[in-house]
């Protein structure tokens, strides 16, 4: 009778730990919860002030004098404005794809269609292009002063696009062999049955069914070299002339605000931020550009974050 | 193009090595570039550099998890769709803006709402918080790289959260575990690896940072640079490369900025080689079980 008794009361003290445990792991679950929304309100809040500041300073600042005039002297009251530098970032960007895309989508191409996995070279070829993503670009800065500054003897546009080609090649190769791989062996298959030599293949039919992954790739790349300030501080010196020879220093928009910043003078300022609003700009829209090509083709990006 | 880099990195930088000696480059404290009494150091900046990161990874890396398992593991799609739409975006705004931005407005915030009142409590007590705060130094610098790396960080681990198989929570759901005993006993050991990877990508980022850091830092020399507090001024390999390369004003003293350049290379390389092969060892694990 005590027995059962005692039984029966044991089996309440459990049962009540039981509750209380349930109660303490819900607890712990809410808290967790209410943490992890904390860590994003945390993050969205610097972000969104970035983008809040940059827009409310930046749009007071743009006018049409700054979208096209040379910089006035510095501290001056004729302001000018930072069209070299618009003029210098699409040169330079241009020139570095110039170099960059080709080399990149061939590279890709070589690793995806010719290259089996089972050699040493590819993987090498590989491991080296994802090491040279994680590379600092303030080294490449040095790398593309040292090949190129030194060799021609004065800082220049070709060695900014050289550096930021170097950037962007990793990108676009690693993007175009993810996109190549996607693409179904049948569509290989079909062409080889029709006799078409394996270049034409990977040209004409593969990399043309990969055209949009491809493209994304590209224009991440572009987004990613649009902003880079370090090499550019190394190789194109910066100017406040217009564009006149691929031998001579030019302008470009980070190396601008980062100028400008560094100035004593409200209006220098405002000039910087009329600048970053432009550079976010022109980096946003390349970034939705890539959302609506991927979307379109209902290509996932993915391993693209660099 | 690897080779080409190490090779013009190495190069370059020979003349200060040959000069100082590998080690007292290293652990030198001195930078002087006047002519006939030149010496050179790299201690303060590394440390600098090591300082500021892991500040920017102790702080920026925590507060991206809790956004991936918010993504990944509770938002309802409605949701998580638009945020990691932003948090991409995010991720491809320049450095230079989040550079602008610290300098004529976060540093205002740090000084008054974060530095001044630590400094007021505990300023007379602990050295840490000893030093007047002014906003531009390694503090500053630490944070506002924690707010770029969190993108970036961020959706990487996202990514990694996605990959693990469903079965797994449901295994620990079909316990009884709760939301968060399930992210912890299940999701976290299976992702564990490419997290870290994740985080060390991260870190890599914020040790390569040039132009943002270059204008928070306080920009000190010397033994100077070697911070005493957590508000005192300082200087990192990639800010002094970028502060004083184009002033350079002798072939020593570029060489030496190459030395620095060579001490960026090595260190983020070995960072990155280690956060690839945690990666790719945690994605062949996932691609294992889905076949």
């Amino acid at each position: 009778m005590s027995g059962s008794a005692r039984n029966y009361n044991n089996k309440q003290r459990i049962h009540g730990i039981m509750i209380k445990q349930a109660f303490k792991r819900k607890m712990v679950d809410k808290i967790v919860s209410v943490l992890a929304i904390l860590c994003v309100l945390a993050a969205i809040i610097p972000l969104g002030s970035i983008l809040l500041e940059v827009i409310k300073n930046g749009a007071s600042a743009i006018s049409l004098d700054l979208l096209t005039q040379p910089p006035g002297a510095i501290g001056s009251t004729i302001s000018g404005g930072i069209a070299p530098a618009i003029q210098g970032t699409l040169i330079v960007i241009g020139l570095a794809s110039l170099i960059g895309v080709p080399v990149g989508i061939l590279a890709g191409i070589y690793l995806s269609e010719f290259a089996s996995d089972k050699e040493l070279f590819p993987s090498a070829v590989r491991l080296f292009n994802d090491v040279l993503t994680g590379l600092p670009s303030v080294v490449i800065g040095i790398v593309g002063y040292i090949t190129i500054v030194l060799t021609i003897g004065s800082f220049s546009v070709l060695a900014g696009a050289f550096s930021l080609s170097i950037i962007m090649i990793p990108i676009v190769v690693r993007i175009t062999e993810e996109t190549l791989k996607i693409v179904p062996n049948s569509i290989r298959e079909a062409g080889h049955s029709l006799g078409i030599p394996k270049w034409k293949i990977t040209l004409f039919i593969v990399l043309k069914s990969a055209k949009s992954g491809v493209l994304t790739g590209i224009i991440l790349s572009i987004s990613r070299i649009a902003g880079e300030t370090a090499p550019l501080i190394m190789t194109i010196l910066g100017t406040s002339l217009f564009f006149t020879s691929f031998v001579k220093p030019i302008d470009a928009l980070p190396l601008r605000i980062w100028r400008l910043a560094s100035q004593p003078y409200e209006s220098a300022h405002s000039q910087g931020w009329g600048a970053a609003l432009i550079l976010i700009v022109i980096v946003v829209v390349l970034s939705m550009l890539l959302r609506l090509l991927a979307q379109r083709k209902g290509f996932h990006i993915k391993a693209v974050h660099v | 193009m690897i080779i080409l880099i190490a090779f013009s990195v190495g190069n370059g930088s020979k003349d200060v090595f040959l000069k100082e000696g590998f080690f007292n480059f290293l652990t030198g404290t001195h930078w002087n570039s006047v002519e006939g009494r030149e010496s050179y150091g790299a201690l303060p900046y590394i440390i600098g550099t090591l300082i500021s990161s892991s500040l920017a990874i102790s702080i920026g890396v925590p507060i991206s998890f809790g956004i991936a398992i918010f993504l990944s593991e509770m938002a309802p799609s409605k949701v998580s769709t638009p945020l990691s739409y932003i948090v991409e975006l995010l991720a491809a705004v320049p450095s230079i803006i989040y550079g602008l931005w610290a300098l004529f407005v976060f540093r205002f915030w740090v000084r008054d709402l974060i530095e001044q009142p630590l400094h007021n409590a505990f300023g007379g007590t602990i050295q840490f918080f000893a030093k007047t705060p002014f906003g531009l130094d390694i503090f500053t610098a630490g944070i506002v790289l924690a707010i770029m790396i969190i993108p970036i960080v961020s959706s990487i681990s996202r990514e990694v959260l996605k990959s693990v198989p469903n079965s797994q929570r449901e295994a620990a759901y079909s316990l009884g575990a709760t939301r968060w005993e399930t992210v912890k006993i299940a999701v976290f050991p299976y992702a564990r690896s490419g997290l870290l990877g994740a985080a060390i990508l991260g870190l890599g980022r914020a040790i390569g940072e040039t132009i943002l850091v270059t204008m928070i830092i306080g920009n000190t020399m010397g033994i100077a640079a070697i911070p005493n507090s957590l508000f005192s001024q300082s200087q990192s390999l990639a800010s002094l490369i970028a502060n004083e390369f184009n002033e350079a004003s002798s072939n020593l003293q570029l060489s030496a900025l190459i030395g620095l350049g060579a001490v960026l290379l090595i260190l983020t390389m070995g960072i990155n080689i280690g956060a690839r092969l945690l990666v790719s060892r945690m994605v062949k694990i996932s691609g294992g079980i889905r076949e």
